[in-house]
């Protein structure tokens, strides 16, 4: 009986101290780590890309908004921002369809953000931006022509 | 460890908080090379830039090395007012981080 006792508060006591370095911010769960998309950034082809991060690389046209330059004059930093009035937003992924690795960034929403997201990127040369929004009614897609004068990616 | 790399302004307007942000770091893609030694520069980039109002997560961004050196980032929270906290933290390749929390105004 004893023994048994000693046991369960040995074992209750190594939980507690995991608990404490997990709070503590010493352990980082692993759905935290495991969430960036290596995956979906390794891809070379646009639309590899696309299914890695999505699932799917069929997409319905339209809903969303890219704003960016006409002319890029330098590709090192193209301002590009993604609006969408497409309601219950999940994620959002920008891509360019003719950089080494199409997929630049994405976006997990967790709380109430509105369809909106605003960064720079980089252009290796002319192509398009493609933005994915992935929402409750489905995953939709919109593209633009950015012509780039000096590019940005290598060197 | 890197720190004040993180700028934030927020700003409740409308009935959202409209989120800016600027964050210093070369954002090295890995694929330039060292003029005098011709040698590949390594990558060097932040990951994940994760974001909190009033303590509750709102949003993860996922970077590869296609985004610009001293990266911005802005977006809107619904809801919200005045005085509530954003905290916007990063963490890169190479495992360094950083973060800062600012009062909206």
């Amino acid at each position: 009986m004893s023994i048994k006792r000693r046991t369960f508060i040995k074992g209750s006591a190594a939980t507690g101290a995991l608990a404490l370095a997990v709070s503590a911010g010493l352990l980082v769960p692993k759905s935290v780590l495991a969430a960036w998309p290596e995956n979906a950034f390794k891809q070379k082809e646009l639309n590899d890309a696309i299914d890695a991060l999505f699932g799917t690389s069929k997409t319905e046209d339209g809903k969303i908004e890219i704003s960016a330059p006409e002319i890029a004059e330098n590709g090192a930093v193209v301002p590009i921002s993604v609006t969408t009035k497409i309601p219950n937003v999940q994620s959002i992924g920008v891509f360019v369809s003719k950089n080494p690795q199409p997929l630049t960034c994405s976006y997990d929403f967790q709380g109430t953000l509105d369809g909106f997201v605003s960064t720079r990127i980089k252009m290796g040369e002319t192509s398009d931006i493609i933005a994915v929004v992935k929402a409750e009614s489905g995953l939709f897609s919109t593209k633009k022509t950015v012509k780039v004068t000096i590019g940005g990616c290598g060197g | 460890m890197a720190s004040n790399t993180v700028k934030i302004k927020a700003k409740a307007a409308g009935g959202r908080i409209e989120v800016k942000t600027l964050i210093k770091h070369v954002m090295e893609t890995g694929l330039r090379k060292d003029k005098k030694t011709g040698e590949k520069i390594p990558a060097h980039f932040i990951k994940e830039v994760s974001c909190e109002h009033n303590g509750k997560p709102v949003m993860v961004a996922n970077w590869g090395v296609a985004i610009s050196k001293n990266p911005y980032l802005s977006f809107n929270i619904l809801g919200g007012t005045k005085g509530d906290t954003i905290k916007i933290s990063w963490v890169d390749n190479k495992g360094e981080s950083d973060s800062a929390v600012e009062k909206v105004k």
